[in-house]
């Protein structure tokens, strides 16, 4: 933007500025996004009647998968690694805080329970997670892609049945609680010298903030999950920006090429890799104290799946697509879907034809009919999105030249340039 | 195989042979095999000649997959075609799923039980013997048709090289629909005898089997056949010698152990050559 000179009226300036705001599309994203996340919990107040609670609580789980969607972003968006096996720092995290914050460990040859506070277990998460990051990449990121793609697959699946299989009875005992999960994980609290006990009467917003069975409880993980993700996505931009950000996507376009000038590839995608599992444990920690339970089934293969769908679904590489990529899939898999056998039932009775709601032979009911439909619709999406969209439904910039220009064997700057 | 000539997970391929052992169903009770008959050559033909069959219809249906879900993205980021992958293979769950309900299917046993008796008490199944002699004759048969026949040779100029292929003449879009074929025949193939041996198939069965094909492929090296046979057993061995002897629970880390280790030294797999980066 050209700095303003004393003849441009002001107003003027206020509409260029507004007008160049808009012009990037991914600013546009924001600016609504961020809208959208302040105004939703009133929203969901009014429409539902005061009843908001539980759909306030539905974007209160759905951040965990933007903060995924996030930190998988930096490991295939940023520099091009395909891990397959993301959910597996995921569920380290959210077992680091689980097993350090519940009276799990008092069964473990340990013999003592700890309640380590979030707000500390948060970074613990995150060095943990980032740690086995850099002990699975260390050995296995000299790999070529594919190969990556199955050793990280391969560690996706060999974490949550390590962890069921360290419950009771294992040789070295009861660390993770096996198949039943660990249960009754301490929610996040304010320190004190936020909550009192104060002189006079508590500040009524902050003394609401205590992520326990209070009515605004939902209301509270809602905004701890807001400050997360801005700090997230406040961490990806910047990386994106800097040095690193630029040496990644070196790595992405051409190994040889980036090694050749200068740029250390292992040291690179080792980051990319401990940087993007940090992510995750980041991510593990607060699902682990908003669900206060963990349990592996919820760290399986199809985990990883779908954060990868949402990654490339969104348009690889560009963070705000990402995030509404995530939250597309997130509220098509868990709010659509799971409704839509009810709202055909409801819809079949509002136009007279409830007699396809009663089974008889081979057909069981439209809500059951709609339900087992549900894995080909969620395919149907997929495919036809994809095939639309081949680069997402908002590919960064950057990206989409390259796309234009060829495909992902070709460098941006192509002979092929010549015949245009 | 697939993987090897056009670079592509195919998540959906699991489900590709679970599809093979539904489409065998039906056509067993419509030729009227029933449990427990003894078997004639009669049985045989007719397995044979619904072998066949499925083998067919699955190939048709995976080439249909190719031509709707994969080839518009052939130039596509090299994600995009790995989402759709997985579209279809919810889709082909999906399917099996409306189809046949949730729980297991019975599959009927048709195959003989008797059991050949060996040297020092171990004994050898009727059912382990076809299992063992189809996997041979399918190896050896696609050996012959990659190393050997004009197609063949096509694919694997393909897989080199798909430009060059193009300039040299080769229809690529033809090569890479046969290649769908071929890789669909195997798994109708192999989904036949799954449900013939174990007498019992469940909808979401592919995945699990779809992961392990994958990775017994990477194992072996990718885009080679003896590899890709040799990783199959070097798996299936693992599998068994696990449940049998150590933690049965386990036996799924060991397998993925044992495969980060032989990556670790051998990057490019058990039998892979060194493939210069481009």
């Amino acid at each position: 933007m050209r700095p303003l000179s004393g003849r441009t009226l002001k107003t003027d300036a206020a509409m260029r500025w507004a007008g160049n705001w808009f012009n990037d599309r991914n600013r546009t994203l924001f600016t609504l996004l961020i809208i959208g996340a302040l105004v939703f919990p009133a929203v969901a107040d009014v429409t539902t009647g005061g009843e908001g609670n539980h759909l306030i609580n539905t974007a209160a789980d759905a951040g965990v998968f933007v903060l995924l969607a996030l930190g998988l972003n930096v490991v295939v968006g940023f520099a091009g690694l395909l891990d397959l096996g993301y959910a597996a720092f995921f569920a380290i995290g959210a077992y680091t805080y689980g097993m350090f914050a519940s009276g799990q460990l008092l069964a473990s040859p340990l013999h003592h329970e700890f309640h380590i506070p979030f707000w500390v277990m948060l970074f613990v998460g995150v060095g943990v997670a980032a740690c086995f990051g850099v002990i699975l990449g260390a050995p296995t990121l000299r790999l070529r892609g594919d190969y990556l793609a199955i050793v990280t697959l391969g560690f996706g699946e060999i974490v949550p049945l390590v962890v069921q299989y360290l419950g009771a009875g294992s040789p070295i005992g009861n660390w993770t609680s096996g198949v039943n999960g660990i249960g009754a994980i301490d929610p996040p609290k304010l320190p004190y010298f936020l909550t009192g006990p104060w002189v006079g009467a508590p500040i009524g917003l902050v003394k609401n903030f205590d992520f326990t069975g209070s009515v605004a409880y939902p209301m509270d993980f809602y905004a701890l999950m807001l400050v997360l993700v801005a700090i997230c996505v406040v961490l990806a931009t910047n990386l994106y920006n800097s040095r690193l950000g630029r040496a990644w996507m070196a790595v992405r376009e051409d190994e040889v090429a980036a090694a050749a000038s200068g740029v250390n590839t292992v040291a690179v995608k080792l980051l990319a890799f401990a940087i993007g599992a940090s992510f995750a444990g980041f991510a593990g920690c607060y699902y682990g104290a908003k669900l206060s339970l963990v349990s592996a089934d919820n760290f399986h293969f199809i985990v990883s799946v779908t954060i990868l769908i949402m990654v490339v679904l969104g348009g690889m590489g560009n963070i705000p697509g990402v995030i509404v990529g995530a939250l597309l899939i997130y509220v098509t898999q868990f709010f659509v879907l799971t409704n839509l056998p009810d709202w055909t039932q409801a819809l079949a009775n509002a136009v007279g034809l409830s007699g396809l709601n009663q089974s008889h032979g081979d057909w069981v009911g439209l809500r059951n009919e709609v339900q087992r439909l549900n894995y080909l619709i969620f395919g149907l999406i997929l495919v036809i999105v994809m095939v639309l969209r081949p680069q997402g439904l908002f590919p960064s910039r950057i990206r989409e030249q390259e796309l234009e220009k060829g495909t992902e064997e070709q460098a941006v700057f192509d002979l092929r340039e010549d015949e245009t | 195989m697939v993987y090897g000539i056009i670079e592509l997970i195919n998540f959906a391929h699991g489900d590709v042979f679970t599809l093979g052992a539904f489409f065998s169903l039906p056509l067993i009770g419509a030729f009227g095999l029933v449990e427990g008959q003894s078997s004639g050559p009669g049985v045989w033909l007719i397995l044979l000649l619904i072998a066949v069959i499925v083998m067919a219809l699955n190939g048709g249906v995976n080439v249909v997959i190719e031509r709707v879900a994969y080839r518009p993205l052939r130039n596509a980021p090299r994600l995009a075609p790995l989402i759709t992958a997985v579209g279809v293979s919810f889709i082909l769950e999906g399917t099996m799923y409306v189809w046949r309900g949730a729980s297991n299917v019975h599959y009927p046993d048709v195959l003989p039980s008797t059991r050949i008796p060996l040297v020092g008490g171990a004994s050898l199944g009727v059912k382990d013997i076809v299992v063992i002699l189809t996997a041979i004759a399918l190896v050896v048969l696609l050996s012959l048709f990659i190393n050997s026949t004009k197609l063949g040779k096509a694919m694997r100029a393909t897989a080199q090289d798909r430009e060059a292929a193009q300039l040299m003449g080769i229809d690529i879009n033809r090569t890479i629909s046969a290649t769908f074929f071929i890789g669909a025949v195997l798994a109708g193939a192999g989904g036949m005898i799954f449900g013939l041996y174990f007498n019992s198939v469940r909808f979401d069965l592919g995945f699990e089997a779809g992961l392990l094909a994958f990775t017994a492929a990477v194992f072996g090296g990718i885009g080679n056949l003896q590899g890709a046979a040799l990783g199959g057993l070097v798996i299936g061995l693992v599998q068994v010698f696990s449940n049998a002897y150590f933690i049965s629970a386990l036996t799924d880390v060991w397998i993925f152990t044992i495969l980060i280790l032989v990556l670790v030294f051998r990057p490019t797999g058990l039998l892979g050559m060194q493939v210069p980066e481009k």
